[in-house]
């Protein structure tokens, strides 16, 4: 029997076969997603339900020298989730159970499959008190692989989503069951510590190093109310100071940035987005009060910063739905596509990123159209460039791989990082990395994985 | 060369020490665990210095323990295995602060006191968030035994409030982790591979922290705090849902201890803040509505009381609790098993800190800081002992253990704990995860160097 | 009082550190000069009575010749009695006396600390300068021995009267009071040191023998009123001797006298000025205003503060006889380098003091600076004396 067969096989032992596959058909979906990846084999596609299955075809892929890509939502658009070297993706959305809530310490422990949206229907039905921080993303990404990626939402006053995490159970590819954070020590999974912290060995490394089965995430207050203020600007060197008075407020839920070249009344102009929320209407006018000073203590006479008296309905939804329909900028250019290159970057260096990236768009014969996100107490910004593309004409996708690799370009020389770092900008970081900061990472990599089979071909290999 | 010598190649003869004198200091804390000796002291004042002394370490396979301020009280700084004690203080540089972006770069043996004088001095409407200790104790130090501060409520606990890091590893290598390594700022944590994980919690086991870049947060200009008083120990956990429901408060201490007599209840003191009177005004209104709810079984705490509290928790860093529960006994020692538990839990822990403390003879003292924004809570649950009457000392590390079997009894996690209470969590802790963390320490440190006999089991 | 009467306290120390900061945890260093120094724990306020402790009273350990260097690196300072949060703060000093009293009666003394004593009971200065050369500074002046019926009897101290530096200082603070019209006099070479640091360094029996002959030969005098250049003089003679003369230290007078115009300082001084708060004048005596009270008095100086003031001033390392035991050691991170580095900081062009001892340290700390041609060390008594008309 070929090998193909062999491992087929034991997959099907596994998991049986309904939920294994090596159909063409299948394993073409598995092998691009929204973004301007090109396709990339996969050899096989399982969804299991139990963690014991996850551990059985750990150990079957490292017997047999088989690659894995754990999957969650797919939805990185970087290519995340495509395997780089074939072999198997396991994707973790059959499971998909909400394991525990735990309202006093305020968690919910939940399997790697469940999807945001998932997680907000059920809070809401039940716990409406509570809510868990919300990424920008289509519903059906999944919480754990957002945390994953250090992705970041409706409460990033409060930090990305990994600060939010108390504990995961993780099959390592060694093949062990591995619980990690209180969870390893107490029947609870309130708290990441005070332990010797191994939770960084998954967080950021793109599935390299094991696979999350479940996570244990914080919840936060849902309060009675929720609106935004929109501030206008038509300069970006406003931006770092109007921002920075904006946190000493501490009035702020969520602060976005953005700009798009279309519709052409919104040509050159900046719109910083502030989500305010409270539980009485007395403590929602005061906020609105504090946010009213700011324009007059930022800019000059030349250079102002407008709070709009009155948003356009269709903003304040777009700004308050949860989630905010991001997505729908892979419509604009009626293509169906659609990637962003998310910079991390200091707050100072916004104006210029802003500048250069309308510069690297229409380079690129595209249009300019960014949206930020300020992280915690100001003290990063996701600088989201977003590229949309027409799937059905290549050469199209090809502008927007170019932009995009200009951009990473531009984002490490401002001193920036690429967020969710595509194949591409893995390669330019990896060049700018400190050689031992590197070695380390390889170290890491071949202690957790020493036969190579984890999502191969990602950080460095 | 002999190893002294070696050292002193290094860094000076001024700053090594293998006299009695120094090795007496250096062996010992001011808690209650029995001293352990050094063998040598090394004070350096440069990554290089470090890198050096830990190539020698490798070579001549003698252990380092490396040292902050030495206020953990469990001893993590008192070598178990001999060998070098890295006293980091020297490095004291504050290399950066960047305003806009609100971060401090620091070396290792920048205190708490001084990088809070520098901010009040030159960056007066920034605060970093400080922990209820000694101002000697470092910033890195805290971080790394994942310690809270001040801001704990509103902004989280400290190690999750670190951009960047610079470690010296146990091999020798420097790296640079965070955005440090491939940026010239250290701006962010994320988004690479989190390998500074590895260094936070492990008690200088897997490396040593040369450098810091630590998140700094607005000031505010109003600060004061409310008392509130209870005797019904069950409400707690609905009370702690309800005022961090608000999510308005800055910090939140509980209080309950034997003496003053008038804190003998539970005392619920939350920390509020506003960067004007109205929005001050605002937020104590909102705290003060919630008592409605409880009809007198929680009731606001005025006048001379309410005095003393401010007195005591306000100030950034409160002096009182820690350290003069130190001299109650008129024994200059103190020390305290520190649990974080599920909110849940308090209840009763709290009732069984109190068996425990008169089982012992001991009065109790029990001080409560919630974690995050209502996710957590640590419990001090301490005793003060008298240095000169070994009795004494001997009945409060009794005492200590037994607290220290209780946290875990009801699913806690112990905070910065002392070696044999490291041992007894890796007892319980799952097999597999034990696994990983030797594997860890070993794959970093293969001639387990780094102060040894922590977190084994 | 002896060791043991501190046994009950000596334990209670928590080495929490507060000793080692100033009252606002300045980042500019710690304000415990040995500690700032040597950075080795037992080299610190808690260390040491931690050592001491170990060593004298559960004796854990054997005294030693390096305890005893550790020990005598203090200047007693008083910055640690200040800064302590405890109730026994004020004692932690004391203590420290006692200990070092333990190691004179048990010889462990440093060799150059067993050189001063020596020399102060064999010369009656530490320097072993000659008796009868103690007034050489006064030579060329109009400054005469006190006589019976002079209102004040002007003491010199060791500093003052034998270090070259210092002895500036002592002729200009004698030429202010020729010019006061005050009556008062030197007791010339019957001077003989007045033992504050001897009663620093634990030799208690030196200290009651210079404390008594001192007093026999004011008594003899008709001494009521003694007007100091030393702090370390002032301290010694105001709160360890007897009551029964009136003490002051030189800027307490020159203040009253230039408030009551019978000094004229219009003369002026054009310059920016810092002043460094002395420690037996400020933290052992709480006298802070007095000079700065005569500095903003003269037209033309413009005082700036340094940012270690008042009770968080940083000592310039010469108590306990370290300007000549030298324990502290000398570098980049001494104290009165430290200090003079602080000061050439703010801006000024002249660094104030009113200690000889602070003059002579802070001087030497200069050259080894290179500093001299931005600032200028000067007692306030120059300052005065210039700005006399």
């Amino acid at each position: 029997m070929g090998r193909e067969k062999l491992i087929y096989n034991s997959l099907v032992d596994i998991i049986g076969d309904d939920f294994v596959s090596n159909e063409p058909e299948d394993l073409y979906i598995y092998s691009c997603d929204g973004g301007t990846t090109k396709p990339r084999g996969v050899d096989y596609v399982v969804l299991p339900k139990t963690v014991e299955e996850v551990q059985k075809i750990v150990i079957l892929a490292n017997k047999e020298k088989v690659p894995i890509t754990p999957m969650g939502g797919g939805l990185t658009l970087n290519g995340l989730v495509i395997p780089v070297h074939g072999g198997i993706v396991i994707d973790m959305k059959r499971m998909d159970r909400i394991i525990e809530v735990n309202e006093s310490s305020r968690y919910v422990v939940i399997e790697a499959g469940v999807s945001q949206g998932a997680l907000l229907s059920y809070l809401k039905k039940n716990y409406p008190d509570l809510q868990h921080s919300l990424p920008e993303a289509p519903s059906i990404a999944t919480v754990v692989g957002n945390i994953l990626i250090r992705g970041h939402g409706s409460l990033s006053e409060c930090g990305d989503h990994s600060n939010m995490l108390n504990s995961i159970e993780v099959v390592l590819p060694t093949g062990e069951i591995c619980p990690v954070g209180s969870c390893s020590a107490s029947p609870h999974w309130f708290s990441k510590g005070p332990l010797p912290d191994l939770t960084g060995l998954f967080i950021g490394w793109f599935g390299t190093t094991g696979i999350v089965t479940k996570a244990s995430l914080r919840l936060y207050p849902r309060p009675e109310k929720r609106d935004m203020e929109l501030f206008v600007t038509q300069n970006p060197d406003l931006i770092p100071d109007l921002v920075y008075k904006i946190v000493q407020t501490r009035m702020a839920d969520n602060i976005g940035m953005m700009e798009q070249e279309k519709p052409e009344y919104m040509k050159g102009y900046q719109f910083t987005g502030v989500i305010i929320s409270g539980d009485s209407e007395e403590e929602m006018d005061y906020k609105r009060k504090v946010l009213g000073k700011v324009p007059q203590m930022c800019g000059d006479s030349e250079n102002k910063v407008t709070l709009l008296a009155e948003i356009p309905p269709s903003s304040k939804e777009r700004f308050l739905e949860e989630p905010p329909f991001a997505a729908v900028a892979a419509d604009f250019r009626k293509g169906g596509g659609f990637q962003y290159c998310g910079i991390m970057m200091p707050i100072e260096k916004v104006p210029e990123a802003w500048r250069r990236g309308i510069e690297i768009a229409h380079n690129n014969g595209m249009l300019f159209q960014c949206a930020n996100q300020v992280m915690s107490a100001g003290h990063e910004v996701m600088f989201g460039f977003n590229y949309s593309f027409n799937r059905a004409d290549e050469k199209d996708a090809e502008r927007a791989r170019k932009a995009m690799e200009d951009t990473n370009k531009l984002g490490l020389e401002l001193g920036g990082i690429p967020w969710k770092a595509d194949l591409q900008a893995q390669k330019q970081i990896i060049e700018k990395m400190d050689p031992n900061t590197l070695e380390l990472m390889k170290k890491v990599k071949k202690l957790l994985d020493p036969n190579g089979i984890m999502n191969p071909g990602n950080w460095g290999d | 060369m002999d190893i002294y010598s070696s050292l002193v190649d290094i860094v000076g003869e001024d700053f090594v020490s293998n006299q009695e004198e120094e090795l007496y200091i250096y062996s010992r804390d001011s808690g209650a665990q029995q001293p352990r000796k050094a063998d040598y002291v090394v004070v350096p004042k440069t990554v290089e210095d470090v890198q050096q002394i830990v190539k020698l370490a490798n070579k001549e396979k003698v252990p380092i323990t490396p040292m902050g301020g030495g206020l953990t009280l469990s001893g993590l700084a008192v070598p178990i295995n001999g060998g070098i004690v890295l006293d980091m203080k020297r490095m004291d540089r504050i290399i950066e602060v960047n305003e806009k972006s609100r971060y401090a770069v620091l070396e290792a043996g920048v205190t708490q006191g001084a990088l809070h004088s520098h901010l009040e001095k030159n960056y007066s409407h920034l605060e970093h968030s400080m922990p209820d200790a000694p101002p000697m104790a470092t910033i890195v130090g805290n971080v790394v035994i994942q310690g809270h501060g001040h801001l704990s409520v509103s902004c989280g606990i400290n190690s999750q409030m670190v951009n960047g890091m610079e470690v010296v590893l146990p091999t020798g290598e420097v790296c640079k982790l965070g955005s440090c390594a491939v940026s010239p700022y250290w701006f962010s944590r994320d988004p690479l591979p989190d390998i500074m994980g590895l260094f936070i919690g492990w008690f200088g086991t897997t490396g040593i922290i040369t450098k810091v870049s630590l998140q700094l947060f607005p000031k505010p200009k109003f600060r004061d705090l409310l008392t509130f008083a209870s005797d019904d120990l069950d409400l707690l956990p609905d009370f702690i849902f309800d005022i961090t429901q608000l999510n308005l408060m800055d910090n939140l201490f509980i209080i309950s201890q034997e003496w003053p007599p008038w804190a003998q209840g539970i005392l619920y003191v939350p920390i509020i803040s506003a960067q004007d009177e109205e929005e001050f005004e605002l937020k104590i209104k909102l705290h003060k509505k919630l008592l409605r709810k409880y009809e007198g079984k929680i009731t606001l705490v005025e006048g001379k009381h309410a005095e003393k509290m401010r007195a005591a928790r306000l100030p950034v860093p409160p002096v009182t609790l820690g350290v003069m529960a130190a001299d109650a006994k008129q024994g200059g020692g103190f020390e305290y098993t520190g649990g974080i538990v599920p909110i849940e839990k308090v209840p009763e822990v709290s009732s069984r800190s109190v068996e425990i403390a008169h089982k012992y003879g001991q009065p109790y003292l029990l001080g409560y800081q919630l974690l995050t924004g209502g996710h957590s809570m640590m419990c001090g649950l301490a005793y003060c002992l008298n240095r000169a009457d070994g009795e004494d000392v001997e009945k409060v590390r009794k005492a200590l253990d037994e607290t220290s079997k209780m946290i875990l009894d009801v699913g806690g996690v112990l905070w910065k704990a002392e070696a044999p209470a490291q041992s007894l969590m890796m007892q319980r802790m799952d097999p597999n995860t034990v696994k990983l963390m030797k594997r860890v320490m070993k794959a970093l440190d293969p001639n387990a160097i780094m102060n040894p006999g922590n977190w084994s089991d | 009082m002896a060791l043991k009467d501190y046994k009950d306290i000596i334990h209670r120390c928590f080495r929490c550190g507060y000793c080692k900061f100033t009252s606002d945890y300045s980042y500019l260093g710690f304000n415990c000069p040995v500690y700032n120094k040597v950075r080795l724990e037992s080299y610190s306020p808690g260390g040491m009575m931690w050592l001491i402790y170990a060593a004298l009273i559960k004796e854990e350990l054997k005294p030693s010749k390096h305890l005893s260097e550790i020990l005598y690196s203090c200047t007693m300072c008083r910055n640690c009695s200040q800064q302590c949060k405890f109730q026994f703060n004020e004692d932690i000093v004391n203590i420290l006396k006692a200990a070092r009293e333990e190691m004179v009666e048990k010889q462990l003394t440093p060799p150059m600390v067993g050189q001063f004593l020596t020399n102060v009971y064999d010369y009656g200065n530490p320097y072993r300068e000659q008796k009868q050369n103690r007034d050489n500074w006064a030579e060329n002046t109009e400054i005469k021995q006190y006589e019976k019926g002079d209102e004040f009897l002007y003491y010199v101290g060791c500093v003052g009267s034998y270090d070259t530096v210092s002895q500036k200082a002592a002729r200009a603070l004698g030429s202010v009071l020729l010019k006061s019209d005050l009556s008062f006099g030197i007791l010339g070479n019957r001077e003989i040191c007045d033992g504050n640091e001897v009663d620093m360094l634990g030799e208690k029996g030196l200290f009651e023998f210079l404390k008594e002959e001192n007093t026999q030969t004011f008594k003899e005098l008709g001494v009521k009123k003694i007007v100091t250049l030393s702090p370390h003089s002032y301290n010694a003679l105001k709160n360890n001797y007897s009551n029964e003369f009136e003490v002051f230290h030189y800027t307490q007078l020159l203040r009253d006298l230039i408030k009551s115009n019978k000094l004229d300082v219009s003369g002026g001084f054009k310059a920016k000025v810092t002043y460094h708060d002395p420690c037996f004048l400020g933290r052992y005596n709480n006298e802070y205003d007095a000079p700065r009270e005569i500095l903003t008095a003269i037209p033309g100086i413009e005082l700036i503060e340094m940012e270690r003031t008042k009770e968080n001033s940083f000592c310039c390392g010469g108590g306990c006889g370290n300007f000549y035991t030298d324990i502290l050691g000398s570098g980049q991170n001494s104290p009165s380098r430290v200090r003079v580095r602080e000061a050439h900081d703010t801006g000024a062009s002249i660094l104030a003091v009113s200690c000889p001892v602070c003059l002579m340290m802070l001087e030497d700390a200069l050259k080894a600076e290179g500093l001299e041609n931005e600032l200028a060390i000067k007692d306030i008594s120059e300052i005065v004396n210039e700005a006399l008309l």
